[in-house]
């Protein structure tokens, strides 16, 4: 068990997504950022799908029960462990009692801890990832115990991790995106600006960041249809929504973008006011 | 009858992103083009192919999610466009079912029954009758967990969403926004206009599948009393309500 003192600011369990139970309206959810998360795993040598903490905006304060090994990656915010700095990216030893500290974040949003065998929270629908109204809890609170399996013994990973993953944190502006369906729609004006101009990030969540600039727009609502984690939507108001993992399933709002996943995960470490801007991926010239 | 326009149509298979196919069908609500995305949904989902993860059915798409280190674009598009002729062989027809959905329309759940009587010049027995006396079809499950994709709502009962979206409406809560008709399966914030509401829970994580009702089946408002709607809730609550339904011939 870990035990948490201070919950932080959005603290959760997210493993990598509730896959097959869209048809039901069910969010895919996990990791807004998966590739931090599975590094974090990798370096302890568990699966990539275990379940980790989600760190978001202000670290929580955590103290374990039993001994066991961590990681942490992701966004940078300073650890500490019993007020001695920690470092990231790396396997380190947990003894029973051990207090683990995050301070503000230096850079990044989302920061990750993983835990020897992973954190082991209610399965629903294949996934530990919490989504309030699926999972008993949609955050983390104080005074929660969280479960692991502290029998759970792998030797270290062996793995030379910073070839291994490529950094999520990036200060490149730069979201590769291929056209959505819908881009077709837009005039070539439109087109170019949503492809020249840079744009600044408004308010975002697990569900969706919204950008700030408007793209002046006539398209109609059309009929209710798939939206994933990565869709860019267009409203009628000339508001872009770009969909997270906690998106709705289905949304009627023009698609005009699809982000790849590496751009999803650069996007999750990024705050409200930073600018982005869109470039086509090679195969979609 | 079959429209003209509807008598031939092609799909479109387009990419959505780097790991998903969108088929659409006609941009319409309409039962033909249902039955055909649930005949081809039916049968992507018995062919179990390696490499597709999940496929997103709506009211006139799929969208084909797949790991494309197992298949890519071009194969899957093939074999998509191959099997799509064979969907006309009937062993990929579902049974669907007609829900009986009791609804209480008394004036404590149905906060803007008056709203709706006076903008669309309606009495409030005659509200109810309307939207009692069709068997809407679901479309699609979608949004949230739990919301259905109605279709069929009279064109009486078609209104305008609420100026001012209530910040939470409860679950349950059968409303009306535009030209559809739906069910609230949280509470949540809403724009819905409110009729009455449901003792029904639409989404239940306790069974191994979250819904009862599946796209194709119908559902039938049913009125009820106050007293009702407390009785049903209790034995709703207590797990033995047994919900009335019917096979559909179609």
């Amino acid at each position: 068990m870990i035990r948490i003192l201070k919950k932080g600011l959005h603290t959760s369990i997210q493993d990598l997504g509730r896959k097959g139970y869209r048809n039901y309206g069910i969010p895919i959810s996990g990791a807004m950022d998966s590739n931090s998360a599975i590094l974090s795993n990798i370096i302890l040598g568990n699966k990539e799908v275990d379940a980790v903490m989600e760190i978001t905006f202000q670290g929580p304060e955590i103290q374990f029960l039993s001994a066991t090994r961590i990681a942490i990656t992701g966004a940078i915010y300073s650890p500490t462990k019993n007020k001695k700095p920690l470092e990231m990216n790396k396997s380190i030893s947990i003894q029973k009692g051990d207090i683990i500290n995050f301070g503000a974040p230096k850079s990044g949003v989302r920061s990750y801890l993983a835990i020897s065998g992973g954190f082991q929270t209610e399965l629903v629908y294949g996934s530990r990832s919490y989504y309030e109204g699926v999972t008993k809890k949609g955050i983390i609170e104080n005074k929660d115990e969280i479960p692991f399996n502290s029998s759970f013994k792998v030797g270290l990973s062996q793995y030379d991790v910073h070839k291994l993953c490529y950094s999520s944190i990036s200060n490149s502006q730069t979201l590769k995106v291929d056209k959505g369906p819908e881009f077709e729609l837009l005039n070539k004006n439109q087109q170019h600006d949503l492809l020249s101009n840079t744009f600044s990030l408004g308010i975002n969540n697990r569900m969706a960041y919204q950008i700030q600039e408007l793209i002046p727009n006539q398209l109609k609502s059309i009929i209710s249809s798939a939206v994933l984690p990565g869709t860019v939507q267009l409203t009628p108001s000339g508001k872009m929504i770009l969909l997270m993992r906690d998106c709705q399933t289905t949304g009627g709002y023009p698609r005009i973008l699809q982000l790849t996943e590496q751009s999803i995960n650069f996007l999750a470490q990024k705050i409200q006011h930073e600018k982005v801007n869109f470039e086509l991926t090679p195969l979609s010239d | 009858m079959i429209p003209d326009r509807l008598k031939t149509y092609k799909l479109t298979y387009k990419p959505l992103g780097k790991s998903a196919i969108l088929i659409e069908w006609p941009p319409e609500m309409n039962e033909l083009i249902l039955k055909d995305v649930l005949l081809f949904y039916n049968r992507i989902q018995l062919s179990k192919k390696e490499g597709i993860v999940e496929t997103i059915q709506s009211i006139n798409s799929l969208t084909i999610i797949y790991d494309f280190e197992l298949i890519n674009f071009d194969e899957l598009n093939l074999w998509l466009k191959r099997i799509y002729p064979e969907i006309k062989n009937t062993s990929y027809t579902q049974k669907n079912h007609l829900w009986k959905i009791p609804v209480c329309y008394d004036t404590t759940f149905g906060l803007d029954l008056s709203e709706i009587s006076v903008k669309n010049k309606l009495s409030i027995q005659e509200i109810i009758r309307l939207h009692t006396g069709t068997a809407y079809r679901i479309y699609s499950i979608g949004f949230l967990p739990g919301f259905l994709y109605l279709g069929g709502l009279e064109k009486q009962l078609h209104i305008n969403r609420k100026s001012k979206p209530r910040l939470e409406v409860p679950k349950g809560a059968v409303g009306i926004g535009g030209v559809q008709t739906g069910i609230y399966p949280k509470s949540s914030p809403g724009g819905w206009q409110i009729l009455g509401n449901t003792p029904i829970n639409f989404f239940d994580i306790s069974k191994s599948i979250p819904c009862f009702a599946k796209p194709g089946d119908k559902i039938q408002f049913i009125a009820i009393s106050y007293q009702e709607h407390v009785h049903i809730q209790e034995q709703v609550t207590k797990g033995v309500y047994l919900l009335e339904k019917e096979v559909l011939n179609d």
